[in-house]
């Protein structure tokens, strides 16, 4: 009781029962280390020739891990608290960004559309760094698409990367077998999807929460099952290969064109250069994705949106007030699955080739990662969760093994800080005006 | 003022009501008519079928047996055979809940102009029109704009129209939710308890807007509700449940003294019949 530590100015009477717990929850938390941290770091296998696995072990690891979570637990106790009761935890700078998310969000809207648009022509610009950006704008159009199914209908989805398969396996057949271009078949793509979208919805309209999540689950599976084992349609674990690229207003992106036709490069006298191609694809996913944003932002401010978003709220009261459940969450699934379509045919295109391993559950989890991180319904949100997510593993590739270990600590992290994702403020979809004689902007 | 033998053409008609939940007959063979521009109230001890007689009104619940007939200009809709959702818009009824169930999440603003839904959703094309800001949609919207604007004076939460519904105190929320099904344009409003969690000063201000609702309005209003200043002082008629059952139906005046509705409140050695005794039901304070 005479202990004369920091922490007994704070907790005078109670010192000794205090240091007592705290330990007892540190060695705790080493002891759950300890057990994780055996068979994922303890033991390695490695080859000792003929094929035959050896087992080498790296306990010293093991008690380095244990080590490192009984200090983190104890120095977890000792974090400031600032926060005020009641408040959702939060680093200023996003709370900031968030409450003045309405002075801001222009400019910082269109500063990162002309971040984006020069991006390709930036000195320190690569292919590498275009890959990487073409990446991330697949993502967000991902995260887009699937923000109006999670975050504004608040349907459950773990299947999303189903309709993105549909998306990119309809390109790829009508080109193969019809020997259509991706801007002819990029409308059906997102159509076919869209008609999954409807499939998958009339099941599941009696279903929320979890057991939605669990039927969604279960759809992705089905569509990736199908693929495999579907071989003469869809080649099966082979994929498709050979899918076309797209060209720019029927110029092709290649060293020399067929008899009859002129190249990009050709035809405004340019070099040729294989990175023309990845700066033009590059180009239309952002394209694609500035589309989806635009789309999206107008719907929410649409009674479509509305009713998305109240059937979120309360499905009952949803009916009391004359709303029709089916049209409205059908109406959600179907146009969350026709972005995740368009998204495909564009991953497609941008592949060549196609195969079921493209479309994981881990595909799924990540796009819907994307959106809780991002904040649900927030659109600037998704952007940057899906910068965060795609670029994070790019950076941890120094780590080696450690690297997915690292990407979920960031991700606990984030939901530690911001559980309600980075930006959580919602904008309302209509104010009332002081003035309703002026047009309204928005 | 209103007998049984009323010779008027009711606005609702209910007709051998009977809900049965597997053993329980929750309402059994319930007939009463509601009048149109008159306020007509439920009461009955907890437990007694008045919610459940709402649920199968606005299609929550489809009854065992019995019509449902609502008379809107001229024309007769079955409401125990339309679709839950399609009562509010064809047949003209709106309801509130119990236990409040406001769009939480979304502004007051916004509460009002989703009851306007399918208004907005028809002059919106299927949204296409929308889509482009079309001038047809465009007008649709700034009259569904000036409609919730209209409820919101109404009912004084016009200061608040940015506030997340579900950030309001409890009696804004209760007019709030009022406000919402008098945006769908009902016939028939049907509350739930709508002073319940008021305190007496809010529930005069409801008893205010129920009276100017149906005087300026003409809208009929179905009422369930344990406050006796509420019901006692703006009803026009009383129907009183007990067990599922009708046992009295009548001006207020009559049911006041009525021996039977003494008996259900206050069991068989009741005595006393003043409205202060029937408010003091230990299970009306809910959450």
């Amino acid at each position: 009781m005479k202990a004369a530590s920091g922490l007994a100015v704070t907790k005078p009477a109670y010192t000794t029962l205090y240091w007592e717990t705290l330990l007892k929850d540190a060695v705790l938390a080493a002891l759950v280390a300890v057990l994780l941290a055996l068979p994922l770091v303890g033991l390695q296998t490695y080859d000792i020739g003929g094929g035959a696995l050896g087992i080498r072990t790296h306990f010293d690891w093991v008690v380095m891990a244990a080590a490192m979570v009984f200090g983190g637990r104890l120095a977890w106790h000792f974090r400031p608290r600032r926060r005020r009761q009641g408040e959702i935890g939060g680093g200023p700078v996003f709370a900031r960004l968030a409450a003045r998310g309405n002075r801001w969000a222009l400019p910082i809207t269109l500063a990162g559309i002309a971040f984006a648009i020069a991006l390709p022509f930036l000195p320190f610009s690569s292919r590498y760094l275009i890959d990487l950006g073409t990446t991330v704008l697949i993502y967000v159009m991902l995260g887009w698409g699937l923000n109006v199914v999670v975050g504004l209908a608040g349907l459950l989805d773990l299947g999303y990367v189903a309709f993105y398969a549909v998306g990119a396996y309809t390109f790829a057949l009508l080109a193969r077998d019809l020997g259509l271009t991706f801007w002819q078949a990029l409308p059906f793509s997102g159509v076919v999807a869209a008609g999954f979208g409807v499939i998958l919805g009339f099941p599941v309209l009696r279903l929320r929460g979890d057991y939605l999540a669990i039927v969604t689950l279960g759809f992705g599976e089905i569509i990736r099952i199908v693929l495999v084992n579907w071989s003469p349609a869809t080649g099966g674990p082979n994929g498709i290969s050979d899918i076309p690229r797209p060209s720019f207003l029927g110029l092709p992106f290649a060293r020399s064109a067929p008899e009859g036709a002129t190249t990009f490069a050709q035809f405004f006298g340019l070099e040729f250069s294989p990175t023309q191609r990845v700066v033009f694809i590059y180009f239309v996913i952002l394209a694609l994705a500035l589309v989806t944003n635009l789309f999206t932002l107008r719907l929410r401010k649409l009674p479509i949106g509305r009713a998305w978003e109240a059937l979120r709220e309360d499905e009952v009261a949803c009916r009391a007030l004359g709303i029709n459940p089916t049209n409205v969450k059908l109406s959600a699934f179907g146009i969350g699955a026709m972005l995740g379509g368009f998204a495909g045919c564009f991953f497609a295109t941008r592949q060549g080739f196609i195969s079921p391993e493209s479309f994981t559950f881990i595909e799924s989890a990540t796009i819907l990662a994307i959106v809780v991180l991002g904040g649900m319904g927030s659109q600037i949100g998704v952007v940057l969760a899906a910068i965060l997510l795609v670029t994070l593993p790019e950076f941890g590739r120094a780590f080696a093994e450690f690297r997915m270990l690292l990407f979920g600590a960031a991700m606990v992290a984030i939901m530690v800080w911001r559980p309600r994702g980075l930006l959580a403020h919602r904008e309302p979809s209509l104010r009332l005006t002081p003035r309703p004689r002026r047009a309204r902007l928005r | 003022m209103t007998g049984v033998g009323d010779t008027r053409q009711p606005l609702l008609a209910v007709q051998h009501l009977t809900m049965r939940f597997g053993g329980l007959l929750a309402v059994d063979d319930l007939s009463f008519s509601a009048y149109p521009r008159e306020i007509t109230a439920i009461i009955g001890p907890n437990g007694a079928g008045k919610t459940t007689v709402f649920n199968c009104l606005t299609g929550f619940y489809r009854p065992t047996a019995g019509r449902l007939a609502m008379h809107v200009n001229g024309e007769i809709f079955l409401l125990e055979r339309i679709d839950g959702f399609k009562i509010a818009r064809r047949a003209g009824v709106a309801r509130t809940f119990q236990n409040i169930r406001l769009f939480a999440g979304m502004t007051v603003l916004e509460n009002l102009i989703v009851a306007q839904h399918n208004m907005l959703m028809s002059a919106s094309v299927f949204s296409i029109a929308g889509l482009f800001g079309l001038p047809r949609y465009r007008s649709a919207e700034r009259a569904a704009v000036e409609r919730a604007r209209y409820w919101l004076d109404k009912v004084g939460l016009t200061e608040r129209t940015e506030w997340a519904a579900g950030t309001l105190p409890y009696g804004a929320q209760r007019r709030l939710e009022i406000a919402r099904a008098l945006c769908t344009g009902p016939a028939l409003l049907c509350l739930d308890e709508p002073a319940a969690g008021l305190n007496r000063r809010e529930s005069g201000e409801l008893n205010q807007l129920l009276l100017s609702v149906r005087a300026e309005h003409g809208i009929a209003i179905l009422l369930i509700e344990h406050d006796m200043s509420v019901v006692m002082g703006i009803s026009d008629r009383i129907i009183v449940l007990d067990y599922g059952r009708k046992i009295a139906d009548a001006t207020p005046a009559e049911v006041r003294v009525d021996p039977a509705v003494v008996r259900a409140y206050l069991g068989e050695d009741g005595v006393e019949t003043s409205s202060r005794t029937m408010v003091t039901d230990p299970g009306v304070v809910r959450g």
